[in-house]
């Protein structure tokens, strides 16, 4: 057959079957603005850390790309556009701004800019490498946040994952701080996977990659589609709730408590954390699609509130305590995606995050001013620098849901459209409401306490317990306090008429019912009530819940362990499969020992046929002579190449025709391998 | 065009080991000289490569050969081979970047690389199944004197149990080829006409036969479980340079053979046997990732996680075989992904093994236990290798990402059993960050005392490396328009 019938033959059999969603750009500033949303922190974050000229001037740097950012961030919550290039197989790399995201991802920006001017007053050493990885941070957040396409979303979501890592594990010549950056990866990335086999099942019910269209896996009704949308909606919900700390992965959050405050300013208050309950958001119209994923949402979201709530109260670290509280509040954002309110969840998320930035911050400068963030050790600290104490008290206010600050009237929007769904929920809503305004009452007794002699001697033995503290707050650490004090009061105004029409209306979708009067005044009281029972009869402190529920232990002990244990074994076999093969070549080149040459015995069905214990050292001393053998041959070839070596080093000793010689027997070699086929022939 | 690439390295091979006048300077700069020059050359090439029609070749040229049996010297390049190609082209730059202060021997060091480039490339140009065996032996033979002269510890015992177990499985391919010879009427080495003709087709029992046959010799050297066990001994005990070459090209030559040669030209029976294919795929990621994770040696481990790579290769052409309902499309995602694959671990598991390599050339071991806090005395081997660690973990924004992704959307849509390897790529992510802790991270301990930064050739080796992998990462059109329409090409052929 000649090329040309071979080509005519195949011309047939061209392809005309891809299929792919392309996403339609905008064009114009806004379009523009978009890319440098992301692109100019990504590119100067990675400047930041490997240019030394830059890394001297890191801070700085840092601060003004985040300023540049948040102007970036407007521009695109009002020009709503859309990017495109062509990324994986069957799927473009997509970035848009709509409704939800023109309200997060100002947030976002916001939240970074102020972390980073306090971080420039708080973070004293490698300033670089911080500034670099939380730029990076940054733009990975603004990806996740604007991504329309799945494995747009999955590079912003797991580079952020990977920045995490970096950050929580910032001190890096501390081991456990390290080990802790990677218990938060490996647990999120657990949830990632979700992600992975949802874009799988989204390319098996052939409606693209667009997160736009996932939800079209369901519609599309026969056959093949009806099933995918359980899976699509499964992955997108495992991969949020590992993301946002919830029941059972919350563990990581605790553990990331070791890293520098700032970090968990940004990381879990305002993106990282936040960005699982955004995903739900997002992925709200899919999880209804499906018959059982709003029923799981919610309940996951209000056992994780009611759970991580009573984490908190029994937390005697500040900072442990903030990350309890905010896998508890990310649970009514999670709630809110399950029974449908979508304005409510993202005025949560935004107002949680100022809150949440707010008593991080507050809790980092103590922290580097004292050398602590035990609970003890902080007595009264408010008494001793009044703003940042009005601040995080503000901050605290607000978290209890203490009328008529910010997260009062979102956690009401919330609970307003679970009570539609079932009192049950809105029970359990409430109960945790009420947790979350006794754990946020005990911060407030304990930063205003006049502590007593004995208590005093308390929090000194608490002083520099994990750092040599300051005994100082800087001016440039108190300044991002204000904005952000001012978030946690007024951001409520997004879930209250007449805002909250016009939210829900932005973000579009979703069934907010709104809260009642009464319902508001219901949980207002709650929280006073709740607030003042703390200050006259001080908290309860559940024991059983001070280790985090014992989830990282039982994920040691059910899941990392037995892997590890798993991989000693296969790595034993893997050993005796080695050993077997060369016994195997030992046994055929032997002859006519060759009946069964385990290595070892009870594993011998590895090598060949299991081979009785009586003659394994039999066959192991066959195998040990043969590599003897083995050796002494290649030793002797070594040596010979050795020389070669060595002649090559020393040409004019008058050795040059071995040299010479070896050479051409060498392409000798060569030539006769080349000529093989024709010999076969 | 393509000879050039393929025989400019053996002619400077060729100077080199004949004139031993030439100084070892000069041997080092002629090397990198002439890996530039390939790099350069394949930047050409690229850039004028449009995808061929379909059963043609660009760049292609013919020349007689063996006209007894109807094999040719016949070269081209397709959206399969231009990236291997590019690959190889930037691998042994990166190598003779690296090996620009290589003590030993280092005339007779860059002779023998450039004869390895040459049947490299070669290898992955080749239109004829003789040809393609030549360039798939002499690779061995390469490899084994580059093992057994340059390597360490154990090294004679390594490389010959690798030519021995390689080789052997290349007279299994032999066998397969013969076999497909003997089918094809009028009998013939072409590949091109093989494929046109699928000369097995309706001899069920035959075609198993020879695919098996064929499949044995790629599974040695892809390897894949419970072939693999010749690639830890020969990468822990190899030379650096050795085990980046070993591990970014050799192993493609497997990989590369399934695309090429297996799928194309026996399409029945590799449907039939696309079940076993997957499993074996899906093994291999499993059993891979496992095994690196219980490695105390980092070179070894990352020796094991070629196999979990190579697996998610495996996997994804196993499940492009197969053929149910209309999946064509996710049947060319997986085939993309598995030789983007081929690609990206190419790049970033040769820049893993350069900057390991600098562990045993400073301090003597491979041992993870014996350093501790290493980024204090080499911030920069931290970083790159941090960076390294998480492009094979298969992180967004690096190329792993862009390979791992297509192949687990592509395969799940087939078969959605292969959502078990996601598996793979967490454990992955362990044991890189587990390494990465160990190594780096913690108080200045053991051998991390006094260790001496990466110099800037080996920061320039590494860099090049994961610079590309980075720049696939984030904007992968530019490989991905030419792997495309290829894997796309692939199924079709697979689906007649």
């Amino acid at each position: 057959m000649t090329h040309t019938t071979a080509a005519a033959t195949l011309t047939t059999l061209l392809p005309t079957n891809v299929v792919a969603n392309t996403i339609t750009s905008t064009t114009g500033y806004a379009a523009f603005t978009l890319w440098l949303l992301v692109a100019l922190p990504a590119a100067a974050g990675g400047l930041v850390i490997v240019v030394p000229a830059v890394r001297r001037v890191a801070a700085p740097v840092a601060i003004a790309v985040s300023t540049v950012v948040v102007a970036a961030s407007a521009v695109v919550a009002v020009g709503r556009p859309t990017v495109a290039f062509p990324f994986v197989a069957g799927s473009d790399f997509a970035l848009g701004v709509d409704g939800l995201s023109a309200l997060l991802v100002p947030t976002v920006a916001v939240v970074t800019l102020l972390v980073l001017v306090f971080a420039a007053a708080d973070v004293r050493e490698n300033r670089a490498r911080f500034n670099g990885l939380m730029l990076l941070f940054s733009a990975s957040a603004s990806l996740t946040a604007t991504a329309l396409t799945l494995p747009t979303l999955l590079t912003g979501w797991e580079v952020m994952g990977a920045t995490s890592y970096a950050l929580i594990g910032f001190w890096w010549w501390e081991t456990d701080r390290v080990s802790a950056g990677l218990t938060a990866f490996l647990t999120t990335r657990l949830g990632d996977l979700g992600l992975y086999l949802a874009a799988g099942a989204a390319v098996a019910a052939r409606v693209g990659l667009s997160l736009g269209d996932l939800g079209a896996a369901a519609g599309s009704g026969t056959g093949t589609g009806a099933g995918w949308s359980d899976v699509i909606a499964a992955g997108m919900l495992v991969a949020a709730l590992g993301k946002a700390a919830q029941l059972p992965f919350s563990f990581w959050l605790s553990r990331a408590m070791e890293g520098p405050s700032p970090v968990s300013a940004l990381l879990h208050s305002a993106a990282m954390v936040a960005m699982g309950g955004y995903l739900l958001l997002r992925a709200e119209p899919l999880l209804t699609a499906t018959s059982w994923a709003p029923t799981v949402t919610a309940w996951a979201g209000v056992l994780t509130a009611l759970g991580l709530g009573a984490v908190a109260l029994a937390q005697t670290d500040l900072k442990q305590l903030l990350a309890a509280s905010t896998g508890s509040q990310l649970g009514f954002v999670v709630l809110a995606a399950g029974v449908g309110s979508v304005a409510g969840g993202t005025a949560q998320l935004v107002a949680h995050a100022a809150t949440k930035a707010l008593l991080f911050l507050a809790a980092g400068a103590w922290l580097t001013a004292l050398g602590t963030k035990h609970l003890d050790g902080l007595l009264g600290v408010a008494r001793r620098w009044p703003l940042v104490g009005w601040c995080a008290t503000i901050g605290a206010a607000s978290l209890a849901g203490l009328p008529p600050l910010s997260l009062w009237a979102t956690k009401d929007a919330v609970l307003a459209a679970a009570l539609e769904q079932s009192p049950w929920l809105y029970a359990a809503g409430l109960a945790a409401a009420a947790l979350s305004a006794a754990y946020a009452a005990k911060i407030v007794v304990v930063i205003w306490r006049r502590p007593s002699a004995v208590e005093e001697g308390e929090a000194q033995r608490h002083l520099d317990e994990e750092e040599q503290g300051t005994r100082e707050v800087t001016t440039w650490q108190r300044i991002p306090l204000l904005p952000l004090a001012a978030g946690a009061m007024l951001l409520g105004l997004l879930a209250l008429p007449p805002l909250a029409d016009a939210v829900a209306r932005t973000v579009g979708g979703g069934t907010d019912v709104g809260a009642s009067p009464l319902e508001l005044a219901v949980s207002g009281l709650i929280a006073v009530v709740v607030g003042l029972a703390v200050w006259w009869w001080g908290t309860p402190s559940p024991a059983w819940a001070a280790g985090w529920l014992g989830l990282e232990r039982a994920a040691h002990r059910f899941v990392v362990e037995p892997t590890l244990a798993l991989a000693r074994s296969l790595d034993q076999v893997d050993r005796r499969l080695d050993r077997g093969v060369w016994a195997l070549a030992g046994a055929v080149t032997g002859g006519k020992q060759a009946s069964g040459s385990g290595a070892q015995p009870g594993h011998g069905g590895l090598g060949t046929a299991a081979g009785t214990p009586s003659d394994t050292r039999g066959l192991a001393g066959l195998a040990a002579r043969f590599d003897q053998a083995l050796d002494d041959a290649v030793h002797g070839l070594t040596g010979r190449i050795r020389g070669l070596g060595q002649l090559a080093r020393r040409p004019q000793t008058g050795q040059l025709h071995h040299y010479y010689l070896q050479a051409v027997a060498f392409l000798a070699a060569l030539l006769l391998l080349l000529l093989l086929p024709l010999m076969v022939r | 065009m393509l000879s050039l690439l393929v025989f400019l390295p053996l002619v400077a091979a060729v100077v080199l080991a004949a004139v031993p006048r030439l100084g070892d300077a000069v041997a080092r700069w002629l090397w990198l000289g002439v890996a530039a020059v390939e790099v350069v050359l394949v930047g050409v090439a690229w850039a004028g490569f449009t995808t061929p029609a379909p059963g043609r070749l660009a760049l292609d040229q013919q020349v007689e050969w063996i006209p007894g049996v109807r094999s040719s010297y016949h070269v081209g390049v397709d959206g399969l081979s231009l990236p291997l190609v590019a690959m190889t082209a930037v691998v042994f730059l990166a190598c003779a970047v690296y090996s620009l202060k290589e003590a030993r021997r280092p005339r007779l060091h860059a002779a023998l690389l450039l004869f390895l480039q040459s049947v490299s490339i070669g290898l992955f140009v080749s239109a004829d199944l003789i040809l393609f065996f030549v360039f798939f032996d002499l690779s061995i033979v390469a490899m084994y004197f580059l093992t057994a002269g340059w390597g360490h510890a154990n090294a004679a015992r390594s490389a010959l149990q690798f030519f021995l177990y390689t080789f052997l499985g290349s007279l299994a391919l032999l066998v397969g080829f013969i076999g497909l010879y003997v089918y094809a009427d009028p009998h013939t080495f072409d590949m091109l006409e093989l494929i046109a003709a699928k000369p097995l087709a309706g001899h069920g029992l035959a075609a198993g036969l020879v695919l098996a046959a064929i499949l044995l010799g790629l599974a040695v050297k892809t390897p894949t479980v419970p072939f693999h066990t010749w690639l830890p001994p020969a990468h822990t005990d190899a030379s650096s340079v050795g085990s980046a070459v070993l591990a970014a090209v050799l192993l493609k030559m497997g990989t590369y053979g399934f695309v090429r040669i297996a799928m194309p030209m026996l399409p029945e029976a590799w449907r039939a046997w696309a079940w076993v294919i997957l499993v074996v795929g899906i093994v291999s990621v499993l059993y891979g990732a496992l095994v690196a994770l219980a490695q105390s040696n980092i070179k070894r481990m990352v020796a094991y996680t070629s196999v979990n790579h190579m697996g998610y290769v495996v996997m994804a052409v196993g499940a492009a075989g197969l053929v149910a309902g209309d999946a064509a499309q996710a049947r060319g995602i997986a085939v993309t992904g598995a030789v983007t694959e081929m690609v990206s671990h190419g790049l970033i598991t040769a820049a893993l093994f350069l900057l390991v390599g600098t562990l045993h050339q400073r301090a003597g071991t491979y041992e993870m236990a014996e350093f501790g806090g290493l980024a204090r005395t080499a911030p920069k081997l931290a970083g790159l290798f941090a960076v390294g660690a998480f492009a094979s973990l298969g992180l967004p924004a690096l190329s792993g990402f862009i390979a791992e992704f297509q192949i687990f959307t592509g395969s799940i849509a087939v078969a959605p059993v292969t959502a078990i390897a996601l598996l793979g790529i967490l454990i992955t992510a362990a044991l890189f960050l587990l390494s990465l802790q160990r190594i780096f991270t913690g108080e200045l301990r053991g051998r991390s005392f006094g260790f001496a930064d990466l110099h800037p050739r080996e920061v320039w080796a590494g860099g090049i490396l994961l610079g590309l992998s980075l720049l696939i990462g984030v904007y992968p059109a530019p490989l991905l328009a030419v792997i495309e329409p290829a894997a796309t090409a692939v199924v079709t052929l697979l689906g007649r």
